[in-house]
């Protein structure tokens, strides 16, 4: 739960707002929506992947099954000798469907230093070709470690303070909060 | 996670929550046979070292693809073509391959407590892949993941082993998890062949292979080993055959959706009859492709826990 004196970057109503943002600007760049193919970032890439999905079908308003997969980064980490007492939780990767040829849009909650997109880059580059691999993000909070940038951005929010995101279907609430 | 060990000894070691840890990372290293290409670069750079004392074919390859599809070096020890035949010592064997800076090193030998010796002398991970009598904790993990796969759960479940309980390292390894998993755990075989105190590990224990199968979740049978055929533990193959073997009549009595499992290699038409082995319920073969996604689950816990050194997680986004 997010602690009153935190510094709210996005409350639940902004939240909403960036997702239809992301939706209309990722629609806005790819006229074909039958090549567009949706992989979310565990874990809360995932909920935000499956919502972009629901707002990009409500605003073109048709129902067509834009293939939607789920991705871990934990394997690819090349940080495992630094990770201290903190092994994090291996999750699953599932990408049911071909990735070649198809233009992926890659989803995260929070975009900060690259690294997890490298990885992610890798883990797509072991599945397939695809046409093309765009980012979305809710909040960009800059000071990149490498040569890595979002297509898509629901806030620009510069800060070297860790940024947490809450989402209600593993937190209970909507809401992006400064937790350092 | 709940894991933070330097070795795999043994499955009696492990409290219910490391097994857990084990079973709950498989699945995302199953995943990774579906892809065309099946690897992942989570242990680059790490020196895996297969020493095997003891003839093996499925265990050593299955551990060998496990950390191939992790990106590590794989070195396999035959002894047999190896200094060991010069007469060197097991620890001195060890401390020779870590000088050749191996992170990993998996021990099968005849001796049972052969992988506890060589993990209280080397900073390396031992892995054991079957010490004597006494365990083999990868095999007693797939068996355990294979039956929480398909049933979705361990506890309450009625887990039936056939055959030779006294020799199987494979048995003991999966008495100790199973019961820690809250299984309702049978052994059945000739009384030669099952250990005295065994009922003190909170198993039951049958001679009737018809009473012990009825209404099991699970069966899973033990390979008879020909080569203790001398130390007449039991009249005769055929006996043992007759009394034994487990076949689709008998198997009439076990619950309709029974699961059949064996560690293999299977002497067809002994402890299994062929029919039971093609059988729609046996699970055998893919207790071989689960057992390289729990062989990779282990090396990479045992290659994160080893690695850290008091350095915090830093957040990645």
């Amino acid at each position: 739960m997010a602690d009153i004196n935190k510094k709210i970057i996005l409350d639940s109503k902004h939240i909403q707002l960036s997702i239809t943002k992301l939706a209309k600007d990722i629609l806005s760049k790819n006229i074909d929506i039958s090549e567009i193919a949706i992989v979310g970032i565990q874990t809360r890439g995932v909920y935000l992947a499956k919502r972009l999905l629901k707002e990009l079908l409500s605003i073109k308003k048709i129902d067509i099954e834009i293939p939607f997969g789920i991705l871990d980064i934990t394997l690819y980490r090349d940080d495992l000798g630094e990770m201290g007492a903190d092994i994090p939780t291996i999750k699953d990767t599932n990408i049911p469907f071909d990735i070649n040829a198809k233009n992926i849009i890659l989803v995260d909650d929070v975009l900060y230093t690259g690294r997890t997109i490298r990885c992610a880059l890798d883990v797509l580059k072991d599945y397939g070709r695809p046409k093309s691999i765009q980012l979305a993000v809710l909040i960009d909070r800059g000071y990149r470690e490498l040569p890595i940038q979002a297509n898509f951005v629901g806030l620009s929010y510069y800060t070297k303070e860790q940024v947490c995101v809450e989402l209600t279907e593993v937190d209970g609430q909507d809401v992006a909060y400064c937790c350092d | 996670m709940p894991f933070n060990r330097k070795d795999l000894l043994g499955l009696q070691d492990l409290d219910k929550k490391e097994i857990q840890t084990i079973i709950d990372s498989v699945k995302p290293f199953k995943s990774l046979f579906t892809r065309s290409i099946k690897k992942a670069p989570a242990l680059v750079g790490k020196t895996v070292v297969n020493l095997f004392y003891e003839p093996s074919t499925r265990t050593r390859t299955s551990f060998e693809i496990a950390a191939k599809r992790l990106s590590a070096d794989v070195v396999n020890i035959a002894t047999a073509t190896s200094s060991i035949v010069k007469g060197e010592s097991l620890i001195d064997t060890g401390k020779t391959l870590e000088a050749m800076k191996a992170d990993i090193i998996i021990i099968r030998h005849s001796l049972a407590g052969s992988p506890e010796i060589l993990a209280k002398n080397l900073n390396a991970s031992i892995i054991n892949a079957g010490d004597g009598f006494h365990e083999h904790p990868t095999q007693g993990l797939l068996d355990l993941y294979t039956i929480y796969e398909k049933k979705k759960k361990i506890e309450g479940l009625k887990i039936l082993l056939v055959g030779d309980i006294l020799h199987s390292r494979v048995a003991k390894s999966n008495i100790w998890a199973l019961t820690k998993m809250g299984a309702k755990l049978r052994v059945a075989g000739p009384p030669t062949l099952i250990p005295k105190n065994i009922t003190d590990l909170g198993v039951e224990v049958f001679y009737d292979l018809d009473e012990a199968i009825k209404g099991v979740d699970v069966v899973n049978i033990l390979r008879i080993q020909m080569e203790r055929q001398q130390e007449n533990l039991f009249p005769s193959v055929h006996e043992y055959v007759e009394l034994y073997q487990v076949t689709s009549e008998r198997l009439a009595n076990a619950k309709p959706d029974v699961l059949i499992m064996h560690p293999g290699p299977m002497n067809r038409g002994i402890e299994i009859s062929s029919s039971v082995a093609d059988s729609t319920s046996a699970v055998i073969n893919e207790q071989v492709t689960n057992g390289i996604a729990v062989r990779m689950a282990v090396l990479y816990l045992l290659a994160a826990a080893r690695t850290k050194q008091g350095k915090k997680h830093v957040n990645t986004n």
